[in-house]
């Protein structure tokens, strides 16, 4: 029902409020009120880095400046399965630019875009995950997956696909 | 820290400089820098000041604090050669179109190239081209020309204590953006420019309404009426070679005439009335012991600022319109009577022309006071353009004017005449001598001052006076820079300041260092315009406003009478209202179904934060939940909805409860709903 997404929305400000609460409200725990305000939203929405900067009596654009220095952060909203690939050097080597043209086919994503239009998932590449003895790899919200060839990637997708389809337990 | 540093062989003793690079300047060597301002705290980032140390390292001698026995050089063969790289890698992303960049002739970019001795840039430009950002009334950013030197961030956080702008992003993808990428004219920017005036090159500039002055001058269906705020006088011949403090009110009166302007007048007759008014409200404020302590209002920066930050200060404000608006104001009424008396007459020679009233100001943020809707008549702005120092001598200069060659002339009466207490308006702590001396004694001849202010923190940036009134003694506060207009403020609500008037200008200095003024790369020009302001102060035989003999007349043919009369308040006067800092910010929370919604905002803003908004909003939320109503109404939290001192405020449908209860609130959703319900 539309209502009770709803009324998640409500919660999740509220959490925010008592993520401020949590953190005395102090300045200098910016950076830990962010994450945990990202773990709610999955992004960091405009409105709310400004009620935040408030709370916090600190300008929105030093907030803004924060939240865009760090690659973490997400100021875009993201999908419910994100999926990140290494791009680092030795997954480079070995193929990982393979595997992003793939998942973004397979994705349908055009341009710049990251995230498909149904918020089902965002793809990213990062840099090295420090797992460079399973090169390529690739990390589907907590999940490594070493070794990963194109038809093993898209295979992912396709499951994670059917199991949104069957129930939204996933 | 005593002792000596020896800089290029020179013994300098060192008294109390907190780094080095000042000790350099006090050897009269000129380290080149860009990011260090004496006012500000130090960034090294540039990268410009390097010296070398005691022989062996190499550091930014703006972050290395002087010690007894250090050894310095400060030009060798490996520094300069340091510098001339740093440079280039600064030039090679900044946009070069110097030939038509308003700052070409003021950049110290340019400058310090053509020092260094750079001639060829050997790396190319990789960043992409960025949009300007155009949205504000008062500055234009270009972040094409940044070299993120960050002294505007600064400047902004730590003496404005706004902190509009920021460095956004990483790497090379860095730039200097307001919140969210949005525009200067969207966010909690004021508009006093000091960005611009601190920016070394043309990042951010003051936007020029040059153009649109010029057509009105060309257009023989107008009457184009200048005025001139007293701090343009002081500093506008330094772009002519004439020293900082020349008052050059009479060849300004002149150049105005030759570039083809109708009238000219003093902003400083708007000031002497202001005098007036202010200290007729002072007077009924302490004879009611209501809205103390007065807040001064000529200074449109401090304005948004309370309206954006101090809502609940703003009753005490003073309703005085600024003295540019005043004379905007008089003048349209002024024309207007005229018009009425030739049509009477029968020779409706002048109706017809429209007026257009142009103002010289030594300020950026006048740009966004003549934009103010409360500064409007009959659907058009009291001051259609305003003009700064600097825009000014740039028409001046285009026109081929000698400036500093022209004769003296004089301005136009009644409203080109001003006494001593208007003339001070332009400098810190002026606007509140002014109305001392006139509260003190409207007609008298004075001597001297009526305020001694004393620092009461250092650098001056708050000072207090004590003023004699009767039996009374008041507390007169000048204030200088908004962050430290922010501690008063704090001070007054919390109840540990007392004061009965606080003056507030948002540049250090006052309006003499306003950003609008030429540009003033090592500060040292504030000084001379405030000695040249007090000067114009004391050469004048008549000094407080009541000596002013244009004032009662205007009053008695105009105003009706009597200060503070119904009249005087319809033209003299303004109101403010509570703004927020960032447009568009709603948070929505429970959006309701298809069916028609109550529509319910909770304020969040820090002041009804305070007060417990946080509650009222989460009891609602469980409370529309517990009675199934999420179908029927729209709940959001919004940022500030003013009469932040009767906060929580909650906007339930078109109705407004301030020191609301979630019962309350509930007790006005229920019956509403019901109403929907029924349908």
């Amino acid at each position: 029902m539309l209502t009770l997404s709803v009324f998640a929305e409500a919660r999740r400000f509220e959490a925010v409020v008592a993520v401020l609460d949590r953190y005395d409200r102090d300045p200098s725990r910016l950076i830990p009120i962010l994450q945990a305000v990202q773990d709610e939203y999955r992004y960091l929405p405009e409105e709310i880095m400004t009620y935040v900067a408030t709370a916090l009596d600190i300008s929105p654009a030093k907030v803004y400046g924060v939240a865009t220095f760090y690659g973490h952060f997400s100021l875009e909203p993201k999908g419910k399965h994100v999926i990140k690939v290494c791009d680092g050097t030795a997954c480079h080597v070995k193929g990982s630019g393979d595997l992003v043209e793939a998942l973004r086919a397979e994705l349908r994503l055009e341009g710049k875009a990251k995230t498909t239009p149904d918020m089902l998932f965002t793809l990213e590449t990062v840099s090295c995950l420090g797992a460079c003895g399973l090169a390529p790899v690739l990390v589907v919200g907590e999940d490594v997956h070493g070794l990963v060839g194109k038809d093993e990637a898209v295979r992912l997708v396709k499951e994670i696909r059917r199991k949104e389809a069957g129930d939204g337990s996933i | 820290m005593s002792g000596f540093v020896t800089i290029d062989g020179i013994k300098v003793p060192i008294e109390g400089e907190k780094n080095v690079l000042a000790l350099c300047r006090k050897a009269n060597i000129d380290v080149p820098t860009f990011c260090y301002h004496s006012k500000l705290s130090t960034y090294g980032a540039c990268r410009l000041c390097l010296v070398e140390i005691n022989g062996k390292d190499i550091d930014a001698s703006c972050v290395v604090p002087p010690k007894d026995g250090m050894s310095v050089r400060t030009s060798t063969a490996k520094i300069r050669s340091m510098r001339r790289m740093n440079l280039e890698l600064l030039l090679a992303n900044h946009k070069q179109d110097c030939p038509t960049c308003e700052r070409s002739a003021s950049c110290k970019l340019r400058d310090l190239s053509a020092k260094m001795g750079i001639r060829d840039v050997r790396f190319k430009r990789l960043r992409a081209e960025r949009p300007k950002d155009s949205g504000s009334v008062a500055l234009v950013r270009d972040p094409n020309k940044c070299i993120l030197c960050g002294d505007c961030v600064r400047y902004c956080a730590e003496i404005q204590g706004v902190g509009a702008i920021d460095f956004a992003g990483r790497g090379s993808d860095v730039m200097v953006s307001p919140a969210f990428g949005k525009s200067l004219g969207e966010v909690d920017c004021v508009n006093c420019g000091q960005c611009a005036a601190v920016c070394p090159t043309a990042a951010i500039v003051p936007r020029s309404p040059a153009d649109a002055v010029w057509k009105a001058l060309e257009d023989p269906e107008t009457v184009v009426v200048a005025q001139i705020a007293p701090a343009v006088r002081v500093a506008i011949g330094e772009r002519f070679g004439m020293a900082p403090g020349e008052n050059a009110a009479g060849k300004i009166a002149t150049a105005l005439r030759m570039l083809g302007f109708d009238k000219v007048y003093d902003t400083a007759f708007g000031a002497d009335l202001t005098v007036v008014e202010e200290s007729g409200e002072l007077a009924g404020r302490l004879a009611s012991g209501e809205k103390l302590p007065l807040f001064t209002s000529c200074c449109p920066a401090w304005v948004k600022y309370a309206e954006q930050f101090f809502p609940e200060l703003l009753p005490s404000l003073s309703s005085c319109m600024s003295p540019q608006a005043m004379v905007g104001s008089i003048v349209r009424e002024d024309a207007a009577r005229a018009a009425a008396a030739a049509v009477a007459a029968g020779g409706a020679e002048r109706v017809g022309k429209r007026v257009v009233v142009v103002s010289v100001m030594p300020c950026v943020a006048k740009k966004y006071e003549v934009s103010r809707p409360e500064l409007s008549r009959d659907g058009g702005p009291l001051v259609d353009f305003s003009l700064t120092t600097a825009e000014l001598a740039s028409m001046i200069e285009e026109a081929g004017l000698r400036f500093a060659a022209l004769p003296a002339g004089s301005m136009d009466m009644p409203f080109g005449f001003a006494t001593g207490a208007g003339m001070v308006f332009g400098d810190a702590g002026g606007v509140a001598e002014a109305v001392a001396r006139y509260v003190g004694a409207p007609v008298s001849p004075l001597n001297g001052r009526a305020l001694e202010f004393v620092d009461e923190i250092p650098g001056g940036g708050i000072r207090s006076a004590t003023l004699r009134l009767g039996d009374r003694e008041l507390t007169v506060l000048s204030v200088q820079g908004l962050a430290n207009a922010k501690l008063v403020a704090r001070g007054v609500l919390d109840g540990s300041r007392r004061a009965d008037v606080v003056e507030v200008m948002a540049c250090p200095g006052g309006c003499v260092g306003g950003a609008g003024q030429p540009i003033d790369p090592d500060g040292s020009a504030v000084a001379e315009r405030k000695r040249g302001m007090r000067d114009a102060d004391g050469a004048r035989e008549l000094r407080t406003t009541g000596d002013n003999p244009f004032v009662p007349k205007f009053y008695a043919e105009v105003l009706g009478g009597e200060p503070g009369g119904h009249r005087a308040h319809e033209l003299l006067h303004t109101g403010y209202s509570s703004k927020k800092r960032i447009q568009d910010t709603r948070i929505s929370l429970v959006r309701g179904g298809e069916a028609q919604k109550v529509a319910v905002r909770v304020c969040v803003g820090t002041s009804c934060f305070l007060r417990g908004s946080q509650a009222v909003l989460r009891d609602v939320l469980a409370s529309v939940e517990k009675a199934g109503l999420q179908d029927y109404v729209d709940v959001s939290a919004t940022f500030c909805s003013e009469k932040c001192d009767k906060g929580p405020t909650v906007h339930v449908g078109s109705e407004t409860i301030h020191k609301a209860s979630a019962e309350a609130v509930m007790a006005l959703i229920t019956p509403k709903v019901g109403a929907l319900a029924a349908r």
